[in-house]
């Protein structure tokens, strides 16, 4: 007790300090937690964001209209010639009991209000169907991007007329026909059945995809066998020395290197001096694999050093060569590791960007890739030149393209993620 | 029963106020030879658990101060846990949990009421591996006074910085280079320098978790010494695995096996003349 | 169109293997052979697939400087006094014509009634390469093909010389790693000196006017045009440096938190998320810029503009209301936001590296976690903070997507956040996504800067790995 007595003005000195340093421990742990909330809340707002922004492109609106097929309009020869937007418009016009000017401005604006994917809708039924001809047909035709928007709530009628791409006359008409009930919103199919379009509501994202598959199957092809080549030589064969050594430091510089260099180095290798062609999706892969290399290469050879030596060295007590070794024994071991990290490479490629709009990927390519050396899109490419469009309804749809994008990738790890959990080994 | 590591001071008793706890009175520690002080700690019933693991069962033991006390036993005995129960630093490992009553100048260190930031200023420890900070020689030894305020000018902290040199023995190898990294030092200097700044905040206990094992024989004479020499001032608690060096330094030794606590007593009795059959085992080597 | 050879090759390599298995079974009929069957088959197989596939290549990498030669050789006269640009334009539409395909651009009088006949031998070149091409693999496989089939008997070591050529076969996949650096180098070095022939290297580095679209001429190369480069090192380097405010306070103190306050639990549940962080594509962060962020901040800005208007801040307040969305600080904040797990990951690996018997010197000395953090955790871990900080910038300045999309195009010499600046990496995409011809000075402008950008981001890498791998060592 007598120690206690003596300390105890020490003590006190000790508590004293006490609450200003557990004020200090709060605030230093708050920034912390804090610096933590804004990084969550950061891909909380973004993905949220992307979401609102993108998920009315997943669904579209028709307006249901009976359609005379006036047989004085109509060539039964080739009536994938016959206006029948115009022919639509008149008619709406004469139901809605409007009366056009002699410049027939009205039956423009109305015209504005259909997609013109109502024509070939139109003609094909007639094409199937010739009976058809001198009936009344009654057809769900898409709206154009502007009525969509509008039926979306999108277009704000206090917006001045003028500000605005729809007129006041034209939201009446759209008001009316969405009180009549001829107005239907329905899944937007043609999102992932479509190549690119001019017109947004025609546009899809199914060429993009098919055009990153096909640069994936490329990369895949050369950077999973070359980086696993790679890594097997660096980590199993190679001579430690200043070589291996140069190369070791060369690939971490690589896996480094911005990726819109990887684009320089593609432009002018592949296209300006191979003359291979623009914007092809094997330009893109052969690209994608010189970037993902590196990183596969990193990945193989971790996983390569996971397998312990007895292994290795088990197998060549028993006279198996150094080669047999390796491919029997310590490759297959390392198998799902260097999986794993092909796939979260992929992925990775999947995502990227820039490279691609240096190698030509930044132009309009209508329609779904066929082969490999033609020009295409890609998913990502597509959000760049959909989010560059003037028009609005673009906007939802490069969401909507980057949802699918995301998709894409989120399996992608996913199967990684699970490939890992289920083959993970532990020495 | 989970710790948290730092709890904030309640706003109901501020700075200033001694903590309520029950003062029981400590029985002082009479029998053996050597200069045994009056009870400093006094350990009842106390057990740790890892998780679902029992580390220590049921330990009850009373270390006086002013005493070289020595844990010895077998690898994995518990000696080190119980070491480590003594200034809460198992508060830090997640998923362990301390039951028992651990009692410092009669006041339980478990209580909510303690500080276990205040209570390690009280109790000081040095580990196996010499840790100087990747400081200079000066910032090791003065960082304890500064986290807890004790210097209120420079040369007050120069004072300190050079008392506790001087008291572990340093001093006259590190005058000249003060400010030079403390992790240039040899190992033995290094694990002075370690004892240096413990003691630089004046601790009452001195806990030593096997503080010579990393070091060469001259280095761990040296250590030996200043343990010797400290015992005048603080209550020292030494783990040791070495059966001489807790015969040369201690005056009391425990003697831990599988978590438990076989015997205790004065080192000579501990030594010559053993109660307990797995003591004299031990002792003469036959196992451990 | 040489590669149409390949299916043929591969045919015949099987073969190969099928008759060196065959061939080595009936020669060592009765003996012991050093190698099986299996492992003489694959080395017939090594030898009629090498050489004709390296032949491959080299007809695919050559041939088009070859016929480049050749077109030149024989090209008329009027085409032969051409300008250089202009001259490979036309070679260029030569082989288009040559492949039915239409033109790029429209030729003037002489040069439109060249191009038939160009296009024609352009085509007849290409062919002619391509035939050589697949002859000359043709005869590479048949005389591997035979040397190898000369060699087989039982004494022939037939499996370590496969197992040889696999090693030389890895080498050559990691020497990939290394022509792929070669490459990088080569191209932007190449293209880069041609347009310091044209803008003196001085004026690219130091030139503070950067207007690349007013030598979009080809008869006024470098001559008007303006490439002052400066302004986009300073426009790069202030969106590098928001970024930096961002991501390297938010990142290194969620390691923080993440390594040593939170609990298991906490850990496993943010770490994936940070994780999602870091792997949304660049473009994304590009869209949420340029349409969330950007006009976000800018009515931020424009608001706080309008209540100062007329008050006794005006000027700022008119500034302010004048903000465009283009800002360096949305490009820069939303990079800060795309860095934040890179830099978390890293510093989370440096501070873990710290040995544990560090924080228990300092919790046995008394000290909070606050304390322990502040005084011995980040001093010891400031050399590989620091390294992480530079890989971070390096990112930041060589990222393109965000900046593309949410930056301006407008080269402005400033350091104001407020300010439209444009970066490196914004004029190479301008540069060469536009509609013009390649080799132009214009495109040539993107590789010099693309070989700064190079240069710059790998001198950071480097001193960054080797800043980290001391301090790994340190404690290893």
């Amino acid at each position: 007790m007598t120690d206690a007595a003596a300390n105890s003005p020490r003590i006190d000195r000790l508590r004293a300090g006490l609450k200003k340093r557990y004020a200090r421990e709060k605030r230093f742990r708050a920034y912390g937690l804090l610096a933590i909330a804004i990084a969550v809340g950061f891909l909380v707002l973004l993905l949220g964001r992307i979401v609102e922004q993108g998920h009315t492109a997943f669904y579209a609106h028709t307006v249901t209209v009976p359609v005379y097929m006036d047989p004085a309009r109509i060539d039964r020869g080739y009536p994938q010639g016959t206006n029948f937007e115009q022919l639509v418009a008149e008619q709406q016009l004469a139901r809605m009991g409007v009366q056009d000017d002699a410049a027939g401005t009205k039956a423009t604006a109305m015209r504005g209000l259909f997609s013109s994917e109502l024509k070939y809708l139109a003609a094909d039924r007639v094409a199937r169907q010739p009976g058809l001809i001198g009936q009344t047909v009654t057809i769900a035709a898409p709206a154009s991007d502007d009525a969509d928007l509008f039926f979306k709530g999108k277009v704000s009628r206090d917006t001045p007329a003028d500000q605005r791409r729809l007129s006041d006359q034209q939201i009446q008409w759209l008001d009316q026909m969405k009180a009549d009930g001829h107005v239907s919103a329905h899944f937007n199919s043609g999102l992932f059945t479509r190549g690119d379009s001019t017109e947004p509501e025609l546009a899809g994202v199914l060429g993009a995809v098919i055009g990153s598959a096909l640069m994936l199957l490329v990369t895949a092809l050369i950077a999973i066998p070359l980086g696993v080549g790679a890594a097997l030589y660096l980590e199993e064969f190679a001579p430690k020395g200043k070589l291996t050594d140069l190369i070791e430091v060369n690939i971490n510089n690589l896996a480094a290197v911005p990726s819109i260099i990887y684009g320089l180095l593609g432009l002018a290798l592949f296209i300006n001096w191979m003359h291979l062609p623009r914007a092809s999706p094997l330009v893109g892969g052969l690209v994608l694999a010189l970037m993902a290399l590196p990183t596969i290469i990193i990945a193989t050879r971790s996983s390569l050093k996971a397998v312990p030596p007895s292994i290795r060295e088990a197998a060549l007590a028993m006279g198996a060569s150094k080669t047999q070794t390796v491919f029997q024994h310590t490759l297959p071991l390392a198998m799902p590791g260097v999986m794993t990290g092909a796939i979260i490479s992929m992925a990775h490629a999947l995502g990227e960007t820039a490279p691609l709009l240096l190698i030509g990927m930044v132009s309009f390519v209508p329609g779904l890739p066929h082969s490999l050396v033609e020009p295409t899109g890609a998913l990502p490419s597509l959000v760049y030149i959909w989010e560059n469009a003037s028009e609005r309804a673009f906007h939802e749809r490069t969401a909507a393209a980057i949802l699918v994008l995301l998709a894409f990738m989120i399996v992608m790890n996913a199967a990684a993620i699970l490939l890992r959990r289920r083959f993970e080994r532990r020495w | 029963m989970k710790f948290k590591l730092f709890r904030a001071p309640d706003g109901s008793q501020g700075g200033g106020s001694a903590p309520e706890a029950p003062v029981i009175s400590t029985p002082v520690v009479t029998h053996g030879a050597g200069p045994v002080g009056p009870t400093k700690i006094s350990a009842r019933d106390v057990s740790v658990f890892y998780g679902d693991k029992q580390a220590l069962y049921d330990v009850s033991l009373e270390i006086p101060d002013k005493t070289v006390t020595a844990l010895i036993g077998p690898s994995g005995c518990g000696k080190s846990t119980f070491l480590r129960t003594m200034n809460r630093m198992n508060d830090t490992i997640s998923h362990c949990r301390v039951t028992g009553r651990i009692e410092m100048d009669g006041e339980d260190i478990n209580a909510k009421s303690v500080d276990p930031v205040l209570l390690r200023a009280r109790v000081g420890m040095v580990f196996q591996k010499p840790n100087p900070f990747p400081k200079t020689i000066y910032e090791n030894v003065a960082y304890g006074p500064r986290i807890h305020g004790l210097a209120s000018s420079k040369g007050e902290l120069d004072d300190i910085v050079q008392i506790s040199l001087k008291r572990a023995g340093l001093w006259e190898e590190v005058s000249d280079r003060l400010h030079s990294p403390g992790t240039g030092l040899s190992g033995g200097q290094q694990q002075r320098l370690v004892i240096a700044r413990a003691i630089a905040v004046e601790p009452e206990v001195i806990l030593m978790d096997e503080p010579c094992s990393a070091l060469d024989p001259i280095a761990t004479a040296k250590i030996e010494e200043l343990i010797d020499e400290l015992r005048e001032r603080y209550c020292i608690v030494i783990v040791t695995h070495s059966m001489a060096q807790a015969a040369r330094v201690s005056q009391r030794t425990a003697f831990f096996h599988l978590g438990r606590l076989v015997e205790t007593g004065p080192t000579e009795e501990i030594f010559t003349n053993p109660r307990e059959r797995r003591t004299l085992d031990y002792i003469t080597g036959r196992f451990g | 169109m040489t590669w149409l050879f390949l299916p043929i090759l591969i045919a015949a390599a099987v073969a190969a293997f099928l008759g060196g298995r065959a061939l080595a079974r009936r020669r060592s009929e009765g003996q012991r052979a050093h190698s099986r069957p299996g492992q003489h088959g694959a080395y017939a197989l090594i030898w009629t697939a090498v050489p004709a596939l390296i032949v491959l290549i080299a007809a695919s990498v050559f041939s088009p400087q070859v016929e480049r030669q050749l077109m030149a050789s024989g090209a008329p006269e009027a085409v032969q006094q051409l300008e250089h640009f202009r001259r490979e334009a036309f070679y260029a539409d030569a082989r288009a014509v040559g492949a039915g395909h239409q033109t790029a651009q429209i030729w003037p009088a002489p040069y439109a009634e060249l191009l038939p006949a160009e296009g024609q031998r352009a085509h007849r070149i290409s062919l002619m390469l391509s035939l050589g091409g697949i002859v000359a693999a043709a005869l590479a496989a048949l005389l591997g093909a035979l040397f190898v089939f000369s060699q087989i008997r039982p004494g022939m070591r037939a499996r370590n010389r496969v197992e040889g050529w696999i090693v030389g076969a890895l080498f050559a996949c990691s020497a990939v790693a290394v022509l792929t650096t070669i490459g990088i180098v080569a191209s932007l070095v190449y293209d880069s000196i041609r347009f310091f022939h044209s803008v003196p290297i001085t004026e690219f580095l130091f030139g503070t006017q950067w207007s690349p679209q007013t030598a979009i001429r080809a008869d006024q190369i470098g001559s008007s045009g303006a490439f002052g480069a400066l302004p986009l090192f300073t426009g790069t380097f202030l969106i590098m440096l928001i970024a930096m405010c961002v991501a390297a306070p938010v990142g290194l103190f969620s390691a923080i938190y993440l390594s040593e306050y939170a609990g298991p639990v906490f850990r496993a549940t943010v770490k994936p998320v940070l994780e999602i962080l870091a792997g949304v594509p660049t473009v994304v962060y590009g869209f949420f810029a340029a349409l969330t962020v950007g006009p976000a901040l800018r009515t931020f800005f424009n608001t706080i503009g309008s209540w100062m208007v007329g008050g006794p801040l005006d000027g700022l307040g008119q500034y302010l209301m004048l903000v465009q969305n283009q800002m360096a600080l949305v490009a820069g904040g939303v990079m800060g936001i795309m860095l934040i797990p890179f830099v978390s990951s890293l510093s989370d690996d440096i501070i873990n590296a710290v040995p544990q018997s560090l924080r228990d010197g300092s919790y046995a000395m008394g000290a909070t976690k606050s304390e322990t953090v502040k005084r011995v955790l980040l001093p010891a871990a400031l050399p590989g903070v620091s390294g992480a900080m530079l890989l971070a910038m390096s990112r930041a300045i060589g990222e393109t997507m965000i900046v593309t999309m949410a930056a301006g195009l407008a080269a402005k010499l400033t350091l104001n956040p407020l300010e439209t600046v444009t970066t490196v990496t914004v004029q190479i995409v301008t540069l060469l996504t536009g509609d013009q011809e390649f080799d132009s000075p214009k495109t040539l402008a993107a590789f010099g800067l693309g070989l700064t950008l190079f240069l710059v981001t790998l001198l950071l890498n480097i001193v960054a790995q080797r800043i980290v791998q001391t301090y790994r060592q340190q404690y290893d």
